[in-house]
């Protein structure tokens, strides 16, 4: 018997057809076809990968990426009061900690104040509450909002919660265009995908054109969008999916500002984006390395930005929530580890580590620093760092960010048939297309054609049995009572001539609203109080569900 | 002849302020799938809502599924005011981010089941099928 070594891809395609492949499914988590070989036939012409820093930004968005800083390990927190989590952001600050980033609860993500009986028992559960100016001065008290970078996470009240943030920011004697930092804002992946809203589709795109407006000319510093493909991914959309829906929903808030008159390089620079990481390791680094070159492409060629800082696609990544298993809670370290690393080869700015409990609660401290302690191995032990983008020019990796890339812009062409994003919103269109994704995956799992450890292979039975962290069921009540007490010492003419204004204003899109909620964030009135006159003239938003 | 059985109608409801509605929306489409007649409350549904609900719809089952940890207060709530209607025959399930020291808590309560993340879809079918048949 002889043994022939292949010397042609035809041979070795011999050789490799001798040995039956394993019982097993050869797709990513996606359901994409992944090929047992790929060489050098299958990469692109050099120009489509090009140098770090350089257009098209395939392998990354700086020059010197990791070589000249680290990314931004950025966890999100937020619990209770104001005051919990002021306590929370300065000990960050104290332990080094340069940037924050706020998580709000429920009742302040769907515009109700604390005291509404819609905020029964999520008041402070998964995020900070927030109802007025106050608690926004309370928030960051002690801190200097001139010197620090904050995010807030929020999207339909965005403009309100930026009112309040923009007027601390002034009792503390600090103007806006000191500020430093970023609001998600991203309003067309609520109707997508979070499902956090306050207004009608088209009202809510209008009051984010008007903060783009506004922070556009007063804060120069503040990224006024963060395009989150995230959410859309939790919500059990494939890779492509997430990359087209989120590409698509930037390039909308993009067009709608230059219908504004906006020149793109006056804000393009400002806007960031979020992506999920999810466990399919060369799926997920391919995502990211198409997003950016999409992202330069359209915006010079289809927008016509001049400035380089305009085309760059800067994102923050955050492990998959979704992916963590009630079961076995510990394996989600390793899952998460997997996943933050696919972030750093993708070339993140920014990365949030999830906890290993977080299939069961909010996490324990214990299980926060774990994940943290996740980034900085990746960043000081494996020495993935020390060579920028290490996959460029794999062969794989290559044609995955190829084929991504293609399927991105059949969904373009897709949005665009049916009038755009927002009509396909409205259309169900990207919600319809999500649930069946979701769907199909949860039947593979049920079928036991994907593997999930712990959960539908290697079981073990007796599951989550862990210490668990419990928010403290008094904070509800002393919230209430704290923006009640607020409520009660207002002058009650001003608070009610400034909800004519916003009504007035509301009634005519030719005028920008951020004026009016400034006046009525220094006048204390509150979120759901300001939601509420909002809602009398553009009406609320109920979902037709697609399942 | 065979016995034409009725058809399980089934209310899966969100109750609560929190988004998440991907698990509700495979596990009713899984139910419907199955066989059962499924009604999908929506998102942001108050106790009251879901008890009209599953009040108009004539419901043998009710599926809560709760991702923001209010389970303990909505939970309670909606028990107490299908007790408060009379309705006593409504098979009462929830799903989600539910640690496990809560649910002898809700089965106490009346809660039939309490499913956790990677349950699988079938036993959810199975268990709301034998559930409806033994009431």
């Amino acid at each position: 018997m002889s043994t022939t070594v292949p010397t042609t891809h035809d041979e070795w395609l011999t050789a490799y057809g001798l040995t039956p492949e394993r019982d097993a499914t050869f797709t990513t988590l996606s359901g994409e076809a992944v090929r047992p070989l790929y060489t050098a036939a299958d990469l692109p012409d050099e120009e489509r990968i090009g140098l770090p820093g350089q257009y098209p930004y395939t392998r990354g968005v700086y020059p010197s990426m990791y070589r000249g800083r680290l990314w931004t390990m950025r966890q999100f927190a937020g619990f209770g009061t104001a005051e919990e989590t002021n306590a929370r952001f300065r000990y960050l600050l104290d332990h080094g900690q340069t940037g924050l980033s706020t998580a709000f609860d429920m009742p302040s993500l769907m515009g109700h104040d604390s005291d509404s009986p819609l905020s029964l028992g999520e008041v402070g559960r998964e995020g900070v509450a927030i109802d007025t100016v106050d608690d926004m001065e309370t928030l960051f008290s002690g801190i200097d909002l001139g010197q620090v970078s904050v995010s807030m996470t929020i999207n339909a009240p965005a403009a309100i919660m930026l009112a309040f943030y923009v007027v601390a920011a002034e009792r503390q004697g600090v103007s806006p265009d000191r500020l430093n930092g970023t609001i998600q804002a991203d309003i067309l992946k609520e109707y997508i995908a979070q499902k956090e809203w306050c207004f009608p589709i088209d009202d809510a795109m209008r009051l984010l054109g008007d903060m783009i407006e506004y922070s556009t000319h007063e804060m120069p510093r503040f990224n006024s969008v963060s395009i989150s493909g995230y959410h859309i991914r939790e919500a059990g959309s494939t890779a492509a999916q997430e990359l087209a829906f989120t590409l698509k929903n930037g390039l909308t808030y993009v067009e709608q500002a230059v219908a504004r008159g906006l020149d793109a390089d006056t804000f393009a620079p400002r806007l960031s984006f979020f992506f999920n990481a999810q466990i399919d390791f060369f799926e997920e680094i391919a995502k990211y390395r198409a997003a950016r070159r999409i992202w330069a492409r359209e915006l010079r060629d289809t927008f016509g930005a001049k400035d380089p800082k305009s085309w760059l696609m800067r994102f923050h990544t955050q492990t998959a929530g979704v992916s963590l298993t009630a079961q076995q809670p510990l394996n989600n370290i390793v899952r998460t580890a997997i996943e933050a690393l696919a972030g750093v080869l993708g070339g993140t700015q920014s990365l949030h580590t999830n906890s290993y409990d977080e299939a069961l609660a909010l996490p324990t401290e214990d299980a926060v620093r774990i994940a943290l302690r996740t980034q900085q191995i990746i960043a000081h032990e494996t020495g993935v760092t020390n060579t920028i983008d290490p996959l460029g020019g794999s062969y794989a990796v290559e044609a995955m960010t190829d084929a991504i890339e293609a399927q991105a812009y059949a969904y373009f062409a897709k949005i665009d048939a049916l009038g755009g994003m927002v009509q396909a919103v409205k259309l169900n269109y990207p919600q319809r297309e999500i649930a069946d994704a979701s769907y199909e995956l949860q039947t593979e799992i049920d079928a036991g054609r994907r593997v999930v450890v712990g959960v539908n292979r290697y079981t073990e039975g007796d599951d989550g049995q862990l210490p668990i962290s419990k928010v403290d069921p008094t904070l509800e009540g002393k919230q209430i009572e704290r923006v009640r007490a607020i409520k009660a010492a207002r002058d009650p003419a001003r608070v009610e001539a400034c909800l004519a204004v916003l009504r007035e204003t509301a009634a005519d899109p030719a005028r920008n609203l951020m004026a009016p909620l400034l006046d009525a964030a220094r006048a204390q009135v509150s979120e759901g109080e300001i939601v509420h006159a909002l809602q009398d003239v553009w009406g609320s938003f109920t979902e037709s569900p697609v399942f | 002849m065979p016995t034409v059985q009725k058809k399980i109608r089934v209310v899966v409801a969100k109750p609560g302020l929190d988004g998440h509605d991907r698990g509700a929306k495979i596990i009713a489409r899984a139910l419907r799938d199955a066989g059962m007649e499924v009604i999908y409350t929506g998102l942001h549904q108050t106790p009251e809502q879901i008890v009209a609900t599953v009040i108009q719809e004539d419901a043998d089952a009710v599926g809560l599924s709760i991702l923001s940890g209010a389970h303990m207060t909505l939970v309670p709530r909606i028990v107490e005011l299908l007790s408060d209607q009379g309705i006593e025959d409504v098979v009462v399930t929830v799903g989600g981010t539910i640690p496990s020291d809560d649910i002898p808590e809700l089965k106490a309560l009346g809660v039939a089941e309490v499913f956790t993340p990677g349950a699988p879809t079938q036993a959810i079918i199975d268990f709301i099928r034998g559930a409806v048949h033994r009431q």
